[in-house]
């Protein structure tokens, strides 16, 4: 798939995001739309998983750790064919599969996530016995940059760099805003590259839109020896130009008008991404 | 020379003991160190995680004899359970080891989420439980992770009373592709089941039949029921004594015959009165209509008293004699 051909697919994913989460009448949309091109290109072009080889021990792992941005994951997984679309309609209605945060109930999740810094020490075990059985999966997470207030990624950020787990790569999405607002006022964690470094991983840090920087980063590990760190910055609310950078929408859920909105203007990001092709 | 720590055993218990026939074993600790080796040699997906605990831990052994089956985390007891959930997602029949105190309150988030709610063959065992670290404090007694491992979904709790509990619980957990905890002390115990008695997890063994009152114990506070008991025949009353290794899911059968066939019952657990074995066992009678006279012997809710192990258990009646006197007097 050509880098203009998967930026055509994220316009129907927020789509599916944003409609997913209007149903369910909750969510965490600003989130979703920031990680959307990072999982995009994960679920695309990086990961060795689909349905069909979901059981094999061979597959790459995915963790979300910031199991918040679910709806997100839930439209890629969707689209890669693991259950068909209709269920995101059923988001945390009663008696859904489709909880609020990811379950191992729904095809395609590895692990229940949704309580903040759990994926990382998660995500060393399954890169540990990767290395024990000399497989050749790599191991991935997802972390938002407000999650890193929690002491437990710091643990495990340790850990990751003595044994040297080269198969494993964190990515941060890094929007700067979480639910109270900026993180540089709610608990500065800057400069992150410097401290990933100085905790023994490789860094790079991308335009997390970007598909030829994503690309680029994700398709291998960075150095052998050293857990990568993927610093993709981005947009909180990407692609609807009222949720951008607006903290309000971490969780906000569109009214009707809000909806109809956002979906005009992702139909305007389509048409114009159609032309330029 | 420091003092040498005092007995769990009066001279008189020493000499019930005795009585009984009971010999001395090693620690549970020990007998889960062996175990465990023994297991990890033949299977070499079985990996121990430790939290700068492969000391206290007795795992050093295994640590030499199978280095690569052995995974240091430094104490960090959040990521210890992390890592041991991964390794378990990803075909490791992974055992977490950690003091029970921090194991089970600093990482319980861990637990709950990447354990029990992923649904992992994981095993967290909790050493050096209860109030084995005696004297070292309240920051290291463990009186609470039996009441907060019940209201977990999806997690066996188990508590061995001797070393024959303590291996075939860890083997049983080996085999089991469900989470569990096993939890137990660092003190040598006496052995009280014979090489073969039947194991099963959730299946409570009777230890000595009798009428007057059934003493339903877990851990290590087995053996001081089972010489009160024998205290008591003495004085010409009968006692049942149960040893509930399993807390969850619990022996509900064996809890209600006892209360139906016995004239009182006494629960003996080396936790908090609250959330543990008692309570389990009176939520079961009471919803099933079963009354009958009652006691649950713990540790009450309190800045526990300052002692080694040995005192503080004698401290709150988790004795021979202390036992027969709560069973004297509910009795009366």
């Amino acid at each position: 798939m050509t880098d203009r051909e998967l930026q055509i697919k994220s316009v129907h994913l927020r789509r599916k995001t944003l409609e997913a989460i209007f149903e369910a009448g909750a969510g965490h949309t600003g989130g979703g739309l920031s990680c959307l091109d990072i999982l995009n290109v994960l679920y695309n072009r990086i990961l060795n998983v689909s349905p069909e080889n979901f059981s094999s021990p061979a597959r790459d792992r995915y963790v979300q750790s910031k199991g918040h941005s679910v709806e997100a994951l839930y439209a890629v997984l969707a689209d890669r064919g693991f259950f068909p679309g209709t269920e995101l309609k059923t988001i945390c209605h009663y008696k859904s599969h489709f909880v609020g945060h990811p379950t191992r109930h729904v095809p395609g999740i590895e692990m229940n996530t949704g309580a903040l810094g759990h994926g990382l020490p998660i995500c060393i075990g399954m890169a540990l016995a990767g290395k024990m059985d000399s497989a050749s999966y790599r191991v991935f997470t997802l972390l938002g940059d407000g999650e890193l207030a929690e002491g437990s990624n710091w643990e495990a950020a340790l850990a990751a760099a003595h044994y040297k787990l080269d198969n494993l790569t964190a990515i941060i999405d890094h929007n700067t805003l979480q639910i109270t607002g900026h993180t540089r006022d709610v608990m500065s964690n800057e400069p992150l590259d410097e401290k990933w470094r100085a905790f023994g991983w490789a860094v790079k840090v991308v335009n997390g839109h970007d598909y030829g920087q994503l690309t680029g980063a994700l398709s291998k590990p960075a150095e052998k020896g050293k857990p990568t760190c993927v610093i993709a910055n981005t947009v909180k609310g990407k692609g609807v130009s009222f949720m951008e950078n607006v903290a309000k929408w971490h969780h906000g859920v569109p009214s009707e008008a809000e909806l109809k909105q956002a979906l005009r203007e992702l139909d305007a990001a389509e048409t114009k991404l159609r032309e330029a092709a | 020379m420091s003092a040498p720590a005092p007995s769990m055993f009066t001279p008189a218990a020493k000499a019930m003991a005795e009585k009984l026939g009971l010999k001395m074993g090693r620690a549970n600790l020990d007998e889960f160190a062996a175990t465990l080796e023994e297991l990890a040699k033949a299977n070499p997906n079985i990996i121990a995680v430790t939290s700068d605990s492969r000391g206290s831990g007795k795992l050093a052994p295994f640590g030499k004899a199978l280095p690569k089956q052995l995974v240091e985390v430094g104490i960090a007891e959040q990521n210890l359970v992390g890592i041991t959930a991964g390794l378990a997602a990803c075909g490791k029949k992974s055992f977490g080891v950690s003091p029970a105190c921090f194991l089970t309150a600093r990482s319980l988030e861990q637990i709950k989420n990447d354990v029990c709610y992923s649904d992992v063959p994981a095993t967290l065992v909790g050493i050096s439980a209860g109030v084995s670290y005696g004297a070292l404090g309240s920051t290291h007694h463990s009186l609470h992770d039996l009441a907060v491992l019940r209201a977990i979904h999806n997690i066996s709790i188990v508590v061995p009373a001797d070393n024959f509990e303590a291996r075939a619980a860890i083997r049983a957990a080996a085999k089991s592709p469900k989470p569990a905890y096993v939890r137990f002390g660092k003190a040598a115990v006496y052995t009280l089941h014979s090489p073969d008695t039947q194991f099963e997890t959730g299946k409570a063994i009777t230890l000595r039949d009798g009428k007057d009152v059934a003493f339903i114990a877990t851990g290590e506070t087995v053996v001081h029921a089972l010489l009160a008991a024998a205290q008591l025949a003495e004085r010409g009353m009968n006692c049942r004594v149960i040893s509930m290794h399993t807390v969850k899911p619990l022996d509900t059968e064996t809890v209600l015959r006892a209360a139906r066939e016995c004239r009182a019952v006494i629960t003996v657990e080396e936790h908090s009165v609250h959330g543990g074995l008692g309570e389990a066992c009176a939520a079961v009678l009471l919803q099933a209509g079963v009354s009958v006279p009652f006691r649950i012997v713990g540790l009450p809710n309190e800045d526990t008293v300052t002692g080694a192990q040995a005192d503080i258990f004698r401290h709150y009646g988790i004795s021979m004699e202390g036992l027969s006197e709560t069973a004297s007097k509910l009795l009366k």
